[in-house]
């Protein structure tokens, strides 16, 4: 193995994604467009979850002293008060499910409506607790957790670094050399004394060096900007990253190692990154969900790189505490590397 | 003297395809060897097969007398018909990563001078012309101050001067003591580049021998060409067999005074007649046929 020849390759690489400005804004730009927008959505701290329409009322904005409805509601959290003039446009919203529950408000029935789904089950609970006497309210025994409370936002934003490393990998790995297979620069190479080894070496540090360069500037990008909590040490989070990121470029390897399609190679990529997106638990818990789903979720790396991540900023976890997953993505690494060496070609 | 290089019993089959069939040739040092033949006729399976790039089904490629090693390719320079660059590089970045590559170079500034890029130096690889690229792709093949020398199809696509152009370049490269290897379509370049050429059909030499050998062997005689519009009467008659072609009738003739002599006594225009001595594409065509291939 040429040491020299390997620098060469991985410079060539690195030029390529520095310099395709419009390729390397997006990979910068879109992650932080989504953490930006779910930052929005879903940082504050008046976050409305369940929007209750109230009429008659002559205007949108509702002022919740002027409106006769049970005190215990009004003060009831989460809740975000909407005015309609009439009962038909009210209930055009609620048909809609725009809203999640209706209240007339000059019914001395308390008279409401409400729509199918837990979101307006859960309101009229709410409602029918709020009209039952001061004295049933509030029986149980409240009890609280210590510590700072996890954000959404908080447990989301690795997850999108994480979704975004997965994707930049497989693409920029798996999807480049087959279409450098296709226009003939694997066979201009396979001219020179490079070896495969010595160039899959180089694409493979190439994209290692740039994930860990996108997630650098990310990371303390969106820290600055929207103030992650980082209960951890940065080194083990960057750790685990840095070893996902290994083996998820080895996956994109055997995506590359053979064939010229660049459309079947884009419908690999997209048959193992949209699964490992939707079942590594990038957007949502997959706490509840059946055995069978977390199985295949134990398989996919991303699953692993997110565990060991989030139990860092969000746990405080050490070392220790990931070293099972990092032992898991070492030798998923291993593997993949042995497959996408061996069936790697050249040639179309 | 001891060839360069030695294609012994040559085989390579695609499935069920046979693209070269038991082909046996050797080319000699300083030469440009040229390897012709028609579509399909297996020219760049034999030159990748000799290049390294692909393997052989049987047959053995001897270089300098001995099966070659993997430093044979730091002994070669190969310009591929079509080969798309690393992007975002310029001449000059290109050059000098493929000079990284290798252990014995040449100069990229030399290159840089000798295959005429000088302007257009530090632009991109991709944005430069059809001839240009193809001076690049030259430059990058001898990047390693090869000894042996492939050119697939070098002026393919390029406009009478850039290929002039490139012709004097690769007549400089051969001054210089390099061996080529070259495959064209053009019989023109073929006859002003080659020392010596195989003609290939159906993944067989079908003859071999320098330029002017294979004229001599394979189209004896001077074409006579007279013009429709000088074509008065019916010439069935002539001693001399003619061809009707687009452009007129065509007669193949090994005496030339004969026939301009019979054609003036018929009284037929000679104004605009054209006398041609038979060249590599009347060879070339003989052998191969006018058929259109697949």
């Amino acid at each position: 193995m040429n040491l020299k020849r390997i620098r060469v390759m991985f410079r060539a690489r690195n030029m390529e994604f520095f310099r395709d400005r419009a390729a390397f804004g997006w990979n910068f730009l879109f992650p932080f467009l989504i953490v930006a927008g779910f930052a929005v959505i879903f940082g504050g701290d008046t976050r409305s979850e369940y929007k209750v329409g109230v009429f008659p009322h002559p205007t949108v904005q509702v002022d919740l002293e002027e409106i006769a409805v049970p005190e215990a509601f009004k003060e009831t959290r989460y809740l975000d008060f909407i005015g309609f003039p009439s009962m038909e446009a009210g209930l055009t919203k609620l048909r809609d499910h725009k809203i999640d529950f209706l209240i007339q408000l000059d019914s001395p029935e308390n008279a409401y409506w409400v729509s199918e789904g837990p979101k307006g089950y859960v309101v009229e609970q709410l409602f029918n607790a709020a009209l039952a006497p001061e004295e049933y309210r509030g029986l149980g025994l409240r009890g609280e957790i210590e510590g700072r409370p996890v954000r959404y936002i908080d447990w989301l934003f690795p997850g999108i670094l994480a979704m975004n490393m997965m994707f930049s990998a497989l693409w920029g790995v798996g999807f480049v050399i087959v279409r450098y297979r296709k226009n003939g620069v694997l066979k201009r190479l396979k001219a020179t004394p490079l070896t495969a080894v010595e160039y899959l070496t180089a694409q493979m540090f190439s994209r290692i060096f740039v994930l860990m360069f996108t997630l650098a500037v990310m990371w303390f990008g969106c820290e600055l900007f929207f103030g992650f909590q980082v209960r951890g040490s940065r080194v083990w989070i960057f750790l685990a990253y840095f070893l996902g990121g290994l083996c998820l470029t080895s996956l994109g390897m055997i995506v590359a190692a053979r064939g010229i399609s660049e459309e079947f190679a884009s419908g690999v990529i997209n048959f193992i990154g949209l699964p490992m997106m939707f079942l590594s638990e990038v957007w949502f818990s997959l706490e509840g969900a059946p055995r069978w789903v977390h199985r295949i979720a134990e398989v996919f790396p991303l699953t692993h790189v997110l565990r060991a991540v989030r139990r860092v900023m969000n746990e405080g976890a050490g070392l220790a505490g990931i070293t099972p997953e990092l032992t898991i993505l070492a030798v998923l690494t291993l593997g993949f590397l042995m497959i996408g060496a061996f069936l790697f070609s050249w040639n179309e | 003297m001891p060839h360069l290089l030695e294609v012994v019993d040559l085989v390579k089959k695609f499935k069920k395809v046979t693209a070269v069939d038991g082909i046996r040739f050797g080319i000699e040092a300083g030469i440009c060897f040229g390897l012709l033949g028609p579509n399909g006729a297996g020219k760049t399976t034999t030159i990748e097969v000799i290049e390294g790039i692909i393997p052989p089904t049987s047959g053995r490629i001897l270089y300098r007398g001995e099966p070659r090693t993997p430093d044979f390719r730091e002994a070669i320079g190969i310009q591929f018909q079509d080969t798309t660059l690393l992007s975002f590089m310029t001449v000059r970045e290109t050059l000098k990563t493929f000079q990284q590559l290798y252990r014995h170079t040449a100069s990229v500034d030399h290159l840089i001078q000798l295959c005429r890029l000088a302007e257009v130096a530090d632009h991109y690889n991709n944005h430069i012309s059809g001839g240009q690229k193809q001076r690049l792709l030259l430059a990058m093949a001898l990047i390693n101050d090869p000894d042996l020398l492939f050119l697939d199809e070098p002026s393919t696509g390029l406009d009478p001067q850039a290929r002039r152009n490139l012709w004097d370049i690769i007549l400089e490269i051969k001054r210089a003591g390099k061996t080529l290897i070259l495959t064209t379509h053009y019989m023109e370049e073929a006859q002003y580049l080659c020392d010596e050429i195989v003609i290939m059909d159906r993944g067989q030499v079908i003859a071999k021998g320098s330029p002017a050998e294979l004229i001599r062997t394979h189209c004896r005689g001077t074409t006579v060409i007279l013009p429709w519009t000088s074509v008065r009467d019916d010439l069935s008659d002539l001693s001399v067999n003619g061809r009707k072609t687009a452009q007129g009738v065509e007669i193949q003739t090994d005496d030339v005074n004969g026939c301009l002599k019979e054609l003036m006594d018929r009284s037929v225009d000679l104004d605009d007649i054209t006398v041609r001595s038979p060249n590599l594409e009347d060879v070339f065509l003989k052998l191969t046929g006018r058929q259109l291939r697949k």
